[in-house]
């Protein structure tokens, strides 16, 4: 916000300065060129921070799924949320358009799983957590389950769960 | 492991890549320049006088940044005229010509491959032995650098870095990187599915509020 009042501040000088130039002191060129290069090279700054951030949205969208952690929200600007949540609904749409693929599957770059079922171990307090057939499990600290994999998975990218190897 | 965060890398060649922080980086590294005219009120942006109302006389020694030398350079050179840094100049091509390997290139300005190529586009009578010397330094540092790389597999590698400008690093990390996926995947840990690395920082960093 800082920069875009020093933005507008400039471009009013500049402003006057093109007037008056307009009115024959062509010596003034070099100074109208000069904060011109300045304005520039600011929009150039905030345009690659700008689109630094919403790269790392994305990001968070393929690491973190649907829901952001509200730490994480209270940072973005409102404008950032909400190409957030048009995000959400085109990859939405894109991965129900491929034919009942899971989100989840593009994110999976190693190797095809080897089981259907994985060992995990709680890193820490999650509560309840519920399976397809309706039995729920209580993840608390460092207990061990077997479930499936495909339900887990999420919570092991988000920390939650650690994957054992045997 | 790949990650989902990709930035927008540095341009390569003559142009830059509008968006990448690298670039933004590596062009507001100085030049050192001399006013071709008087270039009247710019004083108190570029440091030198005492009011608003002074101008720079001609011919007077400045250090712009690259981005303003890109800016007010003109094919008449009415405005600027830029001199090249003094690594780029005979004494240290000779240098390099030697022996490129001993070169402290972060010391000298952490953009010596970017930086070289943006000063091509200024005319310059020596541009083609720049040009030559650039690219034949990166020749001669990059064998070190793919061994280097390749070989020191979870050792602290800081004193291997220290000489290698920014680009080199680039390089560096993509080959540690590559060492490292290759290494999980012999020991058998490619197909555990691991918290990514955004998660963990996020978990680890304390988020302070923000003022209004």
């Amino acid at each position: 916000r800082q920069a875009l009042e020093e933005m507008r501040a400039l471009y009013e000088r500049n402003q006057a300065d093109v007037s008056e130039a307009k009115s024959g002191r062509t010596d003034l060129i070099f100074l109208i060129r000069f904060r011109h290069c300045c304005l520039l090279r600011n929009q150039r700054c905030i345009l690659a921070y700008l689109y630094d951030r919403l790269l790392r949205i994305r990001a968070l969208r393929w690491e973190y799924g649907s829901v952001l952690p509200n730490t994480i929200q209270f940072h973005m600007a409102a404008e950032e949320v909400e190409w957030f949540n048009r995000y959400k609904k085109s990859l939405a749409t894109y991965m129900r358009s491929v034919g009942g693929e899971e989100g989840l599957d593009l994110t999976q770059d190693i190797k095809p799983p080897k089981s259907l079922y994985i060992e995990v171990r709680c890193l820490r307090d999650y509560g309840e957590f519920e399976i397809d057939d309706g039995t729920t499990v209580l993840l608390k600290k460092n207990s061990q389950h077997f479930l499936p994999r495909w339900k887990c998975e999420q919570l092991i990218r988000q920390g939650v769960l650690e994957h054992i190897l045997l | 492991m790949s990650e989902a965060y990709h930035p927008v890398g540095p341009g390569l060649g003559l142009e830059e890549n509008f968006l990448s922080l690298d670039d933004i980086l590596m062009s507001q590294e100085k030049l050192p320049g001399r006013a071709e005219s008087a270039l009247p009120r710019l004083a108190f942006a570029l440091g030198q006088g005492a009011g608003t109302g002074d101008s720079i006389p001609e011919q007077s020694k400045l250090e712009i940044p690259l981005w303003l030398a890109k800016g007010l350079h003109d094919s008449k050179r009415r405005i600027i005229s830029v001199e090249l840094p003094k690594i780029y100049k005979e004494a240290w091509r000779t240098v390099f010509s030697a022996d490129a390997n001993v070169v402290d290139l972060h010391k000298m300005g952490p953009y010596y491959y970017g930086f070289g190529s943006q000063l091509l586009n200024f005319d310059n009578p020596e541009n083609p032995e720049i040009a030559q010397t650039i690219l034949q330094t990166f020749i001669s540092r990059f064998r070190r650098i793919m061994d280097s790389s390749q070989n020191a597999y979870n050792e602290d590698t800081s004193v291997l870095v220290a000489r290698l400008d920014e680009l080199e690093r680039a390089l560096f990390q993509a080959g540690q990187k590559a060492l490292n996926d290759f290494q999980c995947w012999e020991k058998g840990q490619a197909s555990q599915i691991t918290a990514s690395s955004l998660v963990q920082n996020y978990g680890k960093r304390k988020f302070t509020d923000m003022d209004a």
